[in-house]
C-alpha cells in the first residue's frame, strides 16, 4: 500500500472529532442540549467530508501529487461514517427512538426528505466503493458515482432549509460547493494548470 | 486467643465518618467553599437576593434596581413540581439573534451591551406618550417574581424565575386611547454593540419587533421583566428590560425594549415577516399545530442529557390554559398559529 503514514494520518484526523464531540457531551460540556449540538456537528461533519472528498481530484490536477487520489475513497466512507453518525444521533437525543414520528417526520418535512435522500445516495456509494462492486459494475460503476454531485446539492439544500436567521455560514459552504462543480465542467476541467511536480512526472 | 492492642495511631470506630456525610461530601465541600467565597467578595455582590438561586453571578445592579429589590414580592406565581432551570444554562443557551445565531454568541457577545443610561420611548394611541429614562420608567411599579416555563417555537424549554411587573400596570400609567387595538415592542437597534446586525447576510430587517393584542397584554401573566434569578437580568437575556409572555413562543418576548408603541393595527412582527407560514402573529404554545420543520407535541426540558433525555409533552398554552383560553374562545387557532 502507498503513502502508509498518509492514510494514518488522514485516519486519525478524521475520527478524532466525532471521539471529542461524544466525549465532551459524556462530560458535560456541550451546554445543556448536548444531543442536539452533537447532531448539528455531525450533519455539518458530513458536508465538510463531502467537500474535502470532491477536492481531492482537483488538488490531484493541480499538484500532480497522487497522495490525494490515495484517500479519496477513505475521505469519502468517513463522510459516510459522519452521515451515519448525523442519523442514529437524530434518531436517538430528538427523536428519542421514536419510529412511529420518524415516520411523521418522513411524510411532512421536506427537509427531512431530502436529508434522507442524500443519505441513501451516500448508503449506495459507500457499499459499491469496494473493488468488486468497482470490477462487477464495471462503466456504469463511474456512472453511478457521479450521483455524488447530486448529493452535495441534496445536502446544500437540507442545509438551506434548517438556517433560520442569517445565510452566511451555508453561503460558505454553498459557494465551495459551486467552486468545486465548476472545476469538473469539461472546459473548466481541462484547463487547470499543473503547479507543482512537473518535472518528477516526466523523469 | 487474640488480644488485639490498637496502636496510637489506629483508626477507632467512633471516627469513622458517617456514611451520610461521607456521600454528600461534595455538597459539604462546596457548601463551605461557596461560603468562603460569598463571604470574601465586596459588599455590593453579597446580595442576600442573589444568594436565592445556585451558582447565580452577581451582577451590577443599577441603584433603582437595587432598590426596588427590596420590596420584591417573591415567588408570586410559581410552578408545581418542576425544577428551576440552572441559572448557568439559562444565561449561556440563548436566542438573541442581534449577539449571533449561536446559542452560546449572546453570552459571549451581549458584554458590548450598555444598558446604563437606557431610556424607553412609549407612543401611539396613548393619553401620556414620552420618553422615560428607564429608572423614572420603573418608578410606579412593584416588582413581584414570576416563575414560568419559558418555551422555544425551537421545541425547548425552561423553567425561569422572572422578577418584573406586569403590562397591565403600565397600560394604566399611560391610558391608551380608544383606537389602540395592539402593543407593539421594539428591541434597540445599535449595530456598533449588535454584532448580528452587522451580518450581511441576515434574513432579519432591523430593529427586532414584536406585539401583542391588547387583551392579551391585559393578561397578568403577561410581564415585563427586569430581573431573573434574584438579580437584574443578565445582558444576554434581554437586559435592562424585556417581555415575558408565557403562554406563548419564546420568540415572542422580544428582549432590551427601547420602544413601546400602542397601535390600532396589527403590528408587523420580525418572525412572521420572514416566514409566515412558520411564525404567526398569536405564537401561541399549542402541542396540536406543528411548526412546518417539525413537531411541537413534545420539548426538549433543559439541561436534557444525552442518554436521560429530558422530553415531555408540550402542554396546550404552555399550560397556562386556565389564565389564558379565554382570550381565544371563537378564534381558529390552526389558521391563528
Amino acid at each position: 500500500m502507498r503513502y502508509p503514514f498518509w492514510r494514518a494520518g488522514v485516519f486519525i484526523a478524521a475520527a478524532i472529532w466525532p471521539l471529542f464531540w461524544f466525549y465532551q457531551a459524556f462530560a458535560d460540556l456541550l451546554g445543556p442540549d448536548p444531543g442536539k449540538v452533537l447532531v448539528d456537528r455531525l450533519g455539518l461533519g458530513t458536508l465538510v467530508f463531502l467537500l474535502i472528498t470532491l477536492s481531492m481530484t482537483p488538488l490531484q490536477k493541480l499538484t500532480g501529487w497522487a497522495g490525494w487520489i490515495a484517500v479519496r475513497r477513505q475521505v469519502g466512507l468517513w463522510c459516510f461514517a459522519y452521515v451515519v453518525l448525523h442519523l442514529f444521533s437524530y434518531m436517538a437525543f430528538i427523536l428519542g427512538f421514536d419510529w412511529s414520528q420518524l415516520g411523521v417526520e418522513l411524510r411532512k418535512r421536506p427537509y427531512i426528505i431530502v436529508g434522507t435522500l442524500g443519505f441513501l445516495g451516500l448508503l449506495a456509494l459507500a457499499v459499491t466503493s469496494n473493488r468488486y462492486s468497482q470490477r462487477r459494475l464495471g462503466v456504469r460503476w463511474k456512472k453511478l458515482h457521479r450521483v455524488v454531485y447530486v448529493i452535495l446539492g441534496l445536502g446544500l439544500l437540507h442545509m438551506l432549509w434548517i438556517v433560520r436567521a442569517d445565510l452566511k455560514e451555508w453561503a460558505i459552504y454553498a459557494f465551495i460547493g459551486a467552486v468545486l462543480l465548476l472545476l469538473r465542467v469539461p472546459t473548466v476541467a481541462r484547463r487547470i494548470p499543473r503547479l507543482l511536480a512537473k518535472k518528477q512526472v516526466l523523469q | 486467643m487474640l488480644i488485639k492492642i490498637p496502636k496510637a495511631s489506629d483508626c477507632h470506630e467512633s471516627d469513622v465518618t458517617p456514611e451520610s456525610i461521607y456521600l454528600s461530601r461534595r455538597q459539604l465541600l462546596g457548601a463551605t467553599a461557596a461560603g468562603i467565597a460569598v463571604s470574601s467578595l465586596p459588599r455590593w455582590a453579597s446580595a442576600e437576593d442573589a444568594a436565592r438561586y445556585a451558582d447565580v453571578e452577581p451582577g451590577k445592579a443599577p441603584a433603582w434596581f437595587a432598590e426596588k429589590l427590596r420590596s420584591t414580592k417573591w415567588g408570586a406565581v410559581n410552578v408545581k413540581d418542576e425544577a428551576i432551570t440552572p441559572y448557568k444554562d439559562a444565561t449561556h443557551y440563548n436566542n438573541f439573534y442581534e449577539f449571533g445565531t449561536d446559542k452560546g454568541d449572546p453570552a459571549a457577545n451581549a458584554g458590548s451591551l450598555k444598558t446604563e443610561p437606557w431610556s424607553v420611548v412609549v407612543d401611539g394611541e396613548v393619553v401620556k406618550p414620552g420618553r422615560y429614562a428607564l429608572e423614572d420608567f420603573m418608578k410606579p411599579y412593584q416588582l413581584e417574581e414570576r416563575i414560568y416555563r419559558l418555551r422555544c417555537v425551537e421545541a425547548w424549554s425552561m423553567v425561569i424565575p422572572w422578577i418584573g411587573f406586569p403590562i397591565s400596570a403600565l397600560l394604566k400609567q399611560v391610558e391608551p386611547t380608544s383606537n389602540a387595538k395592539y402593543i407593539r415592542f421594539e428591541t434597540l437597534q445599535d449595530p456598533k454593540s449588535m454584532p448580528g446586525q452587522r451580518s450581511g447576510f441576515a434574513l432579519i430587517d432591523w430593529p427586532y419587533v414584536e406585539g401583542l393584542r391588547l387583551d392579551e397584554a391585559m393578561n397578568p401573566l403577561a410581564i415585563l421583566a427586569v430581573g431573573m434569578y434574584g438579580r437584574e437580568l443578565p445582558n444576554q437575556n434581554g437586559a435592562p428590560l424585556r417581555l415575558v409572555v408565557p403562554w406563548k413562543y419564546g420568540f415572542k418576548s422580544v428582549k432590551s425594549i427601547v420602544r413601546i408603541s400602542l397601535v390600532s393595527e396589527q403590528p408587523k412582527t420580525t418572525w412572521q415577516s420572514i416566514a409566515a407560514d412558520e411564525y404567526g402573529f398569536y405564537a401561541n404554545v399549542n402541542p396540536t399545530v406543528d411548526h412546518p420543520r417539525w413537531t411541537q407535541a413534545r420539548e426538549r426540558r433543559l439541561p436534557n442529557s444525552l442518554f436521560k433525555p429530558n422530553v415531555r409533552d408540550t402542554q396546550m398554552f404552555n399550560g397556562y390554559s386556565d389564565e389564558v383560553a379565554s382570550l381565544y374562545t371563537g378564534l381558529d387557532l390552526r389558521k391563528n398559529y
